[in-house]
């Protein structure tokens, strides 16, 4: 833990979480010096405020105010909360992998019963382990600055290292799970999948509260590294308390001929943001990018995906939906880059939001930077309620209000999430879908 | 007590009146016609017995076997037995059709405090009323009347119709954009309705429809009321001598 001090601002308050939180956070050497470079990153671009363009809708200074405290390692007690949490999600047949306030509990995963062909690390032992060369480039990224991908490298405590290797198939998905079992405090997780050539793999995500946890922030991010001939299916479910933050992000590159499927449905939180940069760097790839927000409330759930075709031959699509009830607040932006050299490339974007009340806001924020003169792109956005011809349709054969809603509902939601191949995963995304209808009465 | 009554009804939409003190009466199992030139109010009467919102009711009442329906939300007189079938009926992209059928029937089993139907009963009752209006399983899977023609959106109103069991039936054009052949598919349906127990208002412009169903009381409406009462006759009457003479009658 050789930081140097002498940069360090102890007076402000991230200064002072950095500097209460370092003890516990893992690598010495090459480690810790990628540590502060990124803390010194944050403390250079702050908060992510309305002036800085990918954040123009959610401005973290006003949503957030500040980083929490970092959360406590687990005890026995919040073990068995998060335990009960992670039962309470009734999906089986997975490879679970759990993470707790930010720290990996192998005793509440699958790490014995894993798959051949998968290999699964904590974050924390590869950081720790002087013998890995690399281990400091766990914690770096080629992205642009980004204060909350910065803040994650510099404060990650645990997360998980999955290889999977080249050709394997594997029969159950990995399942990364997030449970929350502190109030008050943050925990900053980084996971990493390697996806070997030739391998066909899903991967879910769920963020989940263990009873009695509130006003908790997740910090999350996730590096995905797909290979050439992969078919990867990943589903990501964000449930987390009424009152809970979630910052996460996701740096995905995908291989030639690669299929990538990547879902993300919010329905928990009352501040969240999934930001997601998808980097097409192999001719002939296919990529699907959807996602829901369902909100109510007070909440504010913003998802930002950028897409970025380096290459030729590429094809990317996206359906994103919102519904948006009470007075919450739904902000999606979409960026497609298409490269001087990603000629052939074959893009759309296609994003609706439904406003349940008068007070529901809904921002939709497309945009396409194209750069190639041979392509074909393009996207739509539209904002707008139920119909109420459907709606009395519906109500004069039986239906009560809120079933009519809900039906109506569902198969808005349902074109984001028909994409989904995989029957288990797409049963999990109606499911969560249902739960957030059936919360509404 | 008659199955429904609707009593010198007036109403309005968007500060315009459009029935001024309309009266009928509606007994089990009578077939009623109710019939009138383009704007005399006749779709209007039946979205306000089935509760489309966007009318004001401004005077009158409308007993259904004594009940205030106006009192009712249009969910409330589905249960009740109220069916309207619809002039247009709406697609609903993403929603199954066997889905809806099965969520609308028992909502209003549940409502009328009967116990809901197991999948395998209720995919069996489906089948075979399906069957019986010549309906192919394949229109069950798709969306509601997503890519229907108009004749299949007919028999699909008449499907529920028949699966729903209701008291009173109101048909609102169910000629409308129908040829020939169509049109007696669906007349067929609706007469395999006709029973004791259930009325059945047809609303028409065209005496057409009539030769397939035939009622056992005409009623020409005219600018917002019924001008004329009679028997099946009065509907062969009037397409003879048209309908200005009751426009006349009105005024």
């Amino acid at each position: 833990m050789n930081v140097a001090l002498g940069k360090l601002n102890t007076e402000s308050p991230a200064g002072e979480l950095f500097a209460s939180a370092r003890g516990r956070l893992p690598g010495s050497g090459a480690v810790g010096e990628a540590r502060q470079a990124a803390f010194d990153e944050f403390t250079r671009l702050g908060l992510p405020h309305r002036r800085i363009e990918d954040w123009k809708y959610t401005d973290l200074r006003a949503l957030l105010r500040k980083i929490a405290p970092l959360a406590p390692s687990p005890d026995k007690a919040a073990l068995a909360l998060a335990s009960k949490a992670v039962k309470s999600l009734k999906i089986r047949g997975t490879q679970k992998l759990v993470l707790v306030d930010g720290v990996f509990v192998p005793q509440l995963s699958d790490v014995a019963a894993l798959e051949s062909g998968v290999g699964v690390h904590s974050l924390r032992e590869t950081l720790e382990n002087d013998r890995n060369p690399v281990r400091a480039e766990l914690l770096r990224t080629k992205l642009a600055s980004d204060a909350m991908i910065a803040l994650n490298a510099a404060m990650a405590t645990d997360g998980v290292v999955i290889g999977i290797a080249d050709q394997a198939v594997l029969a159950k998905p990995v399942h990364i799970v997030h449970v929350s079992t502190n109030s008050g405090s943050a925990a900053f997780t980084r996971s990493l999948l390697q996806v070997g050539n030739g391998a066909r793999a899903t991967l879910i995500e769920s963020f989940i509260a263990a009873a009695g946890a509130a006003s908790y922030q997740v910090h999350d991010s996730l590096v995905l590294s797909i290979g050439n001939d992969v078919e990867l299916e990943h589903v990501r479910l964000v449930e987390d308390a009424p009152d809970a933050a979630n910052l996460s992000t996701a740096i995905v590159t995908v291989g030639a001929k690669a299929r990538f499927n990547t879902f993300n449905l919010t329905s928990g939180g009352e501040l969240s943001r999934y930001q997601a940069t998808v980097l097409i760097s192999g001719e002939g790839a296919h990529v699907t990018t959807n996602g829901v927000n369902l909100l109510n409330g007070r909440q504010h759930a913003d998802t930002t995906l950028v897409l970025d075709h380096v290459v030729p031959n590429g094809e990317s699509r996206e359906i994103f939906r919102a519904v948006v009830d009470d007075r919450a607040h739904s902000v999606f932006q979409g960026r497609i880059i298409v490269r001087p050299d990603a000629q052939k490339t074959d893009a759309k974007m296609m994003t609706r939001a439904l406003l349940l009340s008068d007070e529901a806001e809904a921002d939709n924020k497309p945009e396409l930077e194209i750069f190639a003169d041979d392509v074909t792109c393009g996207h739509g956005a539209t904002t707008g309620a139920l119909d109420d011809s459907l709606l009395f349709y519906l109500r004069a054969r039986g239906l009560s209000e809120k079933e009519a809603q809900a039906l109506l509902i569902q198969a808005f939601v349902g074109e984001a999430i028909e994409s989904i191949a995989n029957d288990a995963l797409r049963e999990l995304a109606i499911a969560a879908a249902r739960r957030w209808l059936a919360a509404r009465g | 007590m008659p199955l429904l009554e609707v009593k010198d009804l007036q109403v309005r939409v968007e500060e315009r009146e459009i029935l001024h003190g309309l009266s009928l009466t509606v007994n089990e199992g009578e077939v009623h016609a109710i019939m009138g030139p383009n704007g005399s109010g006749k779709s209007t009467l039946s979205h306000v017995i089935a509760g489309k919102p966007g009318y004001e009711v401004t005077n009158g009442e409308i007993l259904f076997r004594g009940d205030d329906l106006l009192e009712m939300s249009p969910d409330e007189r589905a249960a009740k037995g109220v069916f309207l079938a619809f002039q247009y009926p709406v697609e609903i992209p993403g929603v199954a059709t066997m889905t809806f059928l099965r969520t609308a029937l028992n909502a209003q089993r549940k409502a009328r405090g009967e116990s809901e139907f197991s999948t395998p009963d209720f995919l069996k009752k489906v089948r075979e009323v399906a069957k019986r209006l010549n309906i192919p399983q394949d229109m069950l899977r798709r969306g509601v009347n997503v890519g229907f023609s108009g004749g299949e959106k007919k028999r699909n109103e008449i499907l529920q119709m028949a699966l729903f069991e209701p008291s009173l039936c109101i048909l609102d054009e169910m000629d409308s954009g129908l040829d020939i052949d169509a049109l007696r598919i669906a007349a067929d349906g609706v007469n395999a309705l006709r029973s004791r127990d259930r009325a059945i208002v047809v609303i028409t412009h065209y005496q057409r429809l009539l030769n397939y169903i035939v009622p056992d009381f005409v009623h020409v409406m005219s600018r917002g009321r019924v001008v004329k009462s009679g028997g099946k006759e009065l509907a062969l009457e009037l397409e003879a001598s048209g309908y200005a003479q009751f426009e006349d009658a009105a005024a």
